[in-house]
């Protein structure tokens, strides 16, 4: 009688309820037009807005699926988008402005993915190297992080305007915004990478049994920095798409509760949040289910603040759900009612 | 033991280089004002430390102070209530968010890092609904608390905000050490099998942890909205992680079973120390608070990895 449920199913489910709901109070929700050769709809502009989400979410899962977290991924994003966009604006009183790059943006991204690497490195040495619990390992740069975004800028918010480096997070590439774009691109990478490698079961076993792990001959040491930098690039990119979306490096709020907004993308995704299960696929689906739910809601004209409470109740229901407590739970009262 | 006087030799030798940098630190008055400027964050981190001792986490309590200070000023100012009912709503309310989270985590076995998260996020909708803009408290009787005070002569002035700070790390100090609750929740941070096994209220312990944390961090926003007099929704934004780092600085280890008040209390004056540091040096910008508390937060980890040799158990939030 027992039959397991596929953890995916939950979230499937309520992205499948949430695009019926849709579709019945907003009959126009799927239409997707072609304008100037771009595509323009409801869906294109989830998945637009979902990118940065997307990036950040795609490292979660694989730190998460090695037992560890990343909380500084939102604070990666400001200093990797105060990076770029000081490079590119060098705005007086920056300690950045010294370097001429000569308006690059392949050399300012560069730089960007660059410092967001280090970053990475340093949370992935912490936890790795000097055994630091990932938590407290990683609040450490999501504490000293805005700081040092803020330096970066000295405080402003710096603003500029360089047609290349904005068509990164504002232009199209074949009909599809860029986000989209790279978004996906980093997603199918990290798939291969999980799936054509034996990374993948490397990091699961990691996860699940660290000690095993060691004895099996893992250099667990290794595949555990190597997430923490590849967590750090993802967050580099999505700084610099949400940087250049705005035109503006704003050092306190780009990426604010977006670390939040990517480990529940995670485990409403159906990853464990202790390690080792994980699934690629899931997070995807989970952030995507996070955007659509506050698209439609703001949509409807629901407010913001009531928005973030709806999120918190989807969240904590799909996660009951998942987590098989509640069936347990019945079934015992089920035994009880025919006992 | 040895990371208190760890933490305290920290903050002593903090406090004497600021004494010798700058004219007037040295100070009684400055002593006492690290009090009352960090009262609401310190009655937060006291219930965070339960928390945190027990082997979980809370971070809904910035949201908790805000939500709480906002609803408490309408109470007040907009529904006209008087302050006693006023107060017992507010802590009904935190009572209530703690009992959501003690529940989902102790019995439906949810992690408490996400459902804590959740938290934040309810916390925040329910303040922003209550109102968007801050609201001025004027009600005579919070006024005439939020100014009592206890002069020291010339010296300085102990306030109502830090008092309520000293009295809240006395209790927690006293159940921690002496009750069978504060007993349990080291046991439960210890291990929880062993506990489970030992025959303690693993549940029902766990569930309490939780409320007592919604009550402290409704209390801490009480304590704000007595220091700033007015009600802000988005108040204590960011807070759940200096409460974090002050019970960390205080000696705490994250997977539970090592901590205490008082060391929370020290963790809780180092962070205001430097705040205050900050302040008195005047050329430098804000953002360097940020900085210079990640990198104390640095030191203090790695020291208790050189301290400390053997391995800690693998975390799991």
């Amino acid at each position: 009688m027992k039959r397991e449920i596929p953890a995916i199913v939950w979230p499937l489910a309520a992205l499948a309820a949430l695009c019926v709901f849709n579709l019945a109070a907003n009959p126009g929700f799927f239409h997707v037009t072609v304008m100037n050769g771009h595509l323009f709809g409801s869906l294109v502009d989830i998945l637009n807005r979902a990118a940065p989400v997307l990036l950040l979410s795609c490292g979660m899962t694989l730190v998460i699926a090695t037992g560890g977290i990343d909380l500084s991924v939102g604070a990666v994003m400001a200093v990797c988008g105060a990076v770029a966009a000081c490079l590119i604006a060098r705005p007086a009183g920056s300690p950045l402005a010294v370097f001429d790059i000569h308006g690059s943006a392949l050399l300012a991204c560069g730089a960007a993915v660059g410092v967001g690497m280090v970053l990475g490195l340093f949370n992935g040495l912490l936890v790795a190297k000097a055994n630091v619990q990932p938590i407290v390992a990683t609040l450490i740069l999501m504490v000293a992080g805005r700081g040092i975004a803020q330096l970066l800028t000295s405080g402003q918010i710096v603003i500029f305007d360089h047609p290349q480096f904005n068509s990164i997070g504002a232009g199209f590439s074949l009909g599809l915004p860029n986000p989209i774009w790279i978004a996906s691109i980093s997603f199918l990478l990290a798939f291969v990478l999980v799936r054509a490698t034996p990374f993948g079961v490397l990091v699961s076993a990691c996860g699940d049994n660290p000690v095993a792990a060691r004895y099996c001959g893992i250099d667990i040491v290794r595949i555990r920095t190597i997430v923490y930098v590849l967590s750090g690039l993802l967050a580099a990119c999505a700084g610099i798409i949400a940087t250049s979306d705005i035109k503006a490096a704003d050092a306190n709020n780009v990426g604010q509760y977006l670390e939040l907004d990517a480990i529940l993308a995670v485990a409403i995704g159906g990853g464990s949040l202790t390690g080792g299960r994980f699934s690629l696929f899931g997070s995807f689906v989970g952030a995507v289910l996070m955007q659509s739910l506050t698209t439609t809601l703001l949509a409807r004209g629901t407010p913001p603040e009531v928005t973030l409470i709806l999120k918190a109740v989807v969240v904590i229901c799909v996660c009951i759900l998942q987590s098989g407590a509640l069936s347990v739970r019945l079934q015992k009262r089920d035994r009880q009612a025919a006992g | 033991m040895k990371t208190l006087y760890a933490t305290l030799g920290v903050f002593l030798a903090l406090f004497a280089a600021a004494s010798v940098a700058y004219p007037g630190f040295f100070s009684l008055r400055v002593a006492l004002n690290l009090f009352t400027d960090n009262a609401f964050l310190g009655v937060a981190a006291i219930g965070l430390t339960f928390v945190i001792l027990s082997g979980g986490i809370d971070l809904s309590i910035g949201a908790m102070i805000g939500c709480s200070g906002i609803l408490c000023a309408t109470l007040l100012e907009k529904l006209h209530w008087s302050a006693v009912p006023a107060v017992l709503a507010v802590l009904t309310f935190g009572f209530c968010i703690g009992a959501m989270h003690g529940a989902l985590i102790a019995v439906f076995r949810l992690p408490p890092f996400l459902v804590t998260l959740a938290g934040l996020f309810v916390c925040r909708g329910i303040a922003l609904s209550i109102s968007r803009e801050a609201l001025q408290v004027s009600d005579p009787t919070f006024t005439r608390i939020s100014e009592m005070s206890v002069r020291l002569g010339k010296l300085g002035t102990v306030t109502a905000p830090a008092a309520v700070f000293v009295f809240a790390v006395g209790i927690a100090a006293y159940v921690l050490k002496y009750s069978s609750f504060g007993r349990r929740v080291y046991a439960l941070g210890g291990s929880e099998n062993s506990s489970s096994l030992m025959g303690l209220t693993v549940t029902r312990t766990k569930f309490w942890i939780y409320v007592l944390s919604g009550v402290c961090s409704a209390v801490g926003g009480l304590v704000f909205l007595l220091y700033t007099a007015s009600g802000n929704a988005v108040a204590g934004t960011g807070l759940e992680l200096d409460a974090i780092a002050a019970v960390v600085i205080g000696g705490a280890t994250l997977t539970g079973g090592y901590g205490s008040a008082v060391g929370t209390m020290l963790g809780v004056l180092t962070l205001g120390t430097i705040q205050t540091i900050i302040t008195f040096d005047g050329r430098l910008s804000s953002w360097w608070t940020k900085i210079f508390v990640g990198c104390l937060f640095l030191a203090f980890v790695l020291a208790r990895r050189i301290i400390h040799k053997e391995p800690e158990k693998s975390f799991s939030p």
